[in-house]
């Protein structure tokens, strides 16, 4: 299915956001590796899903100055796709109907062929009728994947999606969504340096006065962690992160 | 999950049941041990003498006040629904309806019976307006309510989907309001029969309401209890119906934490 994997975009945003007048983070960088998986780490309340929300375009409450420019120099309005913590999925539709959201929503012709596909790859096929409602944590987050799949944009912005799976569920959802966004340009925010290393090409550790960038050696499938070189990464982000 | 509700329904049958008949013990106790008139509180069973050979004349009256009250029930549930939605859409609509109808809200709703008895006439048209008008608020209120917090992580993620605003009221944000609007319209089936019954007693020549005023100036107590009965059945049945339906709705939306 070539429309399954749209070109590969980069992404920079440079610049200075403030509440009330308070900074809460200023003259920062971030760039995100065309294609790959960019991971943002800090504690809470750092400015992490903040970041994210300004990428997506969604209200953030405070004001920013600065810019976000795409590698083609494309406005990013539409290109970009957004699975939170919770999955959003509608209570009242199915698995099928919320899959089918962004089209239906923007009155687009239904593609029940690249519907099916996906929900076949999230392994939700025998679950196409049911409601949220009726499904497990883990099948509910995997039906937001593949709307998230389904809305087929180069840009996947990732705001902590699975931290609110059991450890093992979170590993089966870290593997789905690793392997089903390859090609993707993917931003995941997350306060779990594991899953940073695990998944992150790059990673950017996110403190009240800096942003630091980790580029981590190239990787096929996601990174086991008993690697010497990843437990010097893993230390350093640590003490930084700890400062 | 189907079981759990049925059996939640019957025991609630049951309950009310039981607690009516409690009601009516209680009521025969006063009767008897204070020996009071039945010109002024006439006994259960008198009570229901009157109800069986009045029947068909009780029976009349209540299908004109059920007229009335559910044609305004569905007209206020519709008007509320809609000004709910365009309050919603029109921000300059919440800026200058909104204030007036809270402000409307402090007029009694009984003393404008007689100004609608006067512009519609003494027919149903000034009845189901009443009921209109009591059920017209609740309904916009709660209904609006629900519409203007629909969850934020739905309207980011329509956002981001590049949704038009109205699909977003229409596929989200409607849907997500409905246990909202459904506690309006539980509140409205029970409010409904008060606005028609107090446009009967305004001015009328039919119904629930005007069998109860002429039933009481003919010192026919235990008729006009019988009416009072009658009138009770119908909201109980009224408010039963419809919260079946808004059960339903519920359950639809995947919202309900009743089921």
């Amino acid at each position: 299915m070539s429309a399954d994997n749209p070109a590969k975009l980069g992404l920079r945003l440079s610049g200075t956001f403030s509440y009330n007048e308070r900074p809460l983070f200023s003259d920062l960088m971030l760039e995100l590796l065309p294609g790959s998986w960019t991971c943002l780490l800090g504690s809470s309340g750092i400015g992490k899903s903040t970041l994210l929300r300004l990428l997506a375009g969604l209200e953030t409450g405070g004001s920013f100055s600065g810019s976000i420019s795409a590698s083609d120099k494309l406005p990013l309005d539409g290109r970009v796709a957004y699975m939170a913590q919770s999955d959003l999925l509608l209570p009242w539709l199915t698995v099928q109907q919320n899959v089918s959201l962004g089209a239906t929503l923007r009155k687009e012709p239904l593609n029940n062929e690249k519907i099916d596909y996906l929900i076949r790859k999230v392994g939700l096929e025998d679950y196409i009728s049911n409601k949220p409602g009726e499904l497990s944590g883990g099948m509910r987050q995997r039906c937001a994947l593949a709307r998230t799949l389904m809305e087929n944009t180069p840009l996947v912005l990732l705001d902590e999606p699975f931290s609110a799976l059991d450890p093992f569920t979170r590993r089966q959802m870290q593997a789905l969504s690793y392997s089903t966004l390859k090609q993707r340009t993917v931003l995941l925010v997350t306060h779990d340096l594991a899953e940073a290393l695990r998944l992150g090409a790059r990673i950017y550790a996110m403190t009240q006065d800096k942003l630091e960038q980790f580029d981590l050696p190239a990787c096929q499938s996601i990174r086991e962690l008993d690697d010497p070189n990843m437990l010097d990464i893993q230390s350093r982000i640590f003490s930084i992160l700890n400062a | 999950m189907k079981s759990k509700s049925n059996s939640f329904s019957l025991i609630r049958v049951w309950e009310i049941l039981f607690a009516g008949l409690f009601m009516i013990l209680i009521w025969q106790a006063v009767v008897w041990t204070t020996k009071v008139e039945s010109f002024i509180l006439p006994a259960p069973l008198a009570v229901a003498n009157a109800f069986i050979s009045q029947f068909s004349l009780i029976w009349h009256h209540t299908l004109i006040t059920a007229i009335e009250v559910l044609v305004g029930l569905v007209l206020g549930v519709v008007a509320g629904i809609l000004t709910a939605l365009n309050l919603t859409i029109s921000k300059r609509g919440r800026q200058f309806i909104m204030p007036a109808l809270v402000i409307s809200q402090t007029i009694p709703v009984f003393a404008l019976a007689p100004l609608l008895t006067l512009w519609l006439g003494y027919g149903l048209a000034s009845k189901i307006a009443m009921a209109v008008l009591i059920v017209y608020f609740p309904v916009t209120s709660t209904f609006l309510d629900g519409l203007s917090n629909t969850p934020k992580g739905y309207l980011d993620l329509a956002h981001t989907m590049r949704s038009p605003n109205r699909s977003t009221l229409m596929q989200i944000r409607v849907p997500a309001a409905i246990p909202s609007l459904t506690s309006g319209i539980r509140l409205a089936a029970v409010y409904a029969p008060i606005g028609a019954v107090i446009g009967e007693w305004v001015g009328a020549s039919n119904g629930l309401g005007y069998l109860m005023l002429l039933a009481n100036g003919r010192v026919k107590i235990d008729l006009m209890f019988a009416a009072l009965v009658a009138l009770c059945v119908l909201t109980v049945t009224i408010r039963a119906i419809v919260g079946l339906l808004c059960n339903r709705l519920e359950k639809w939306s995947g919202l309900s934490e009743r089921n």
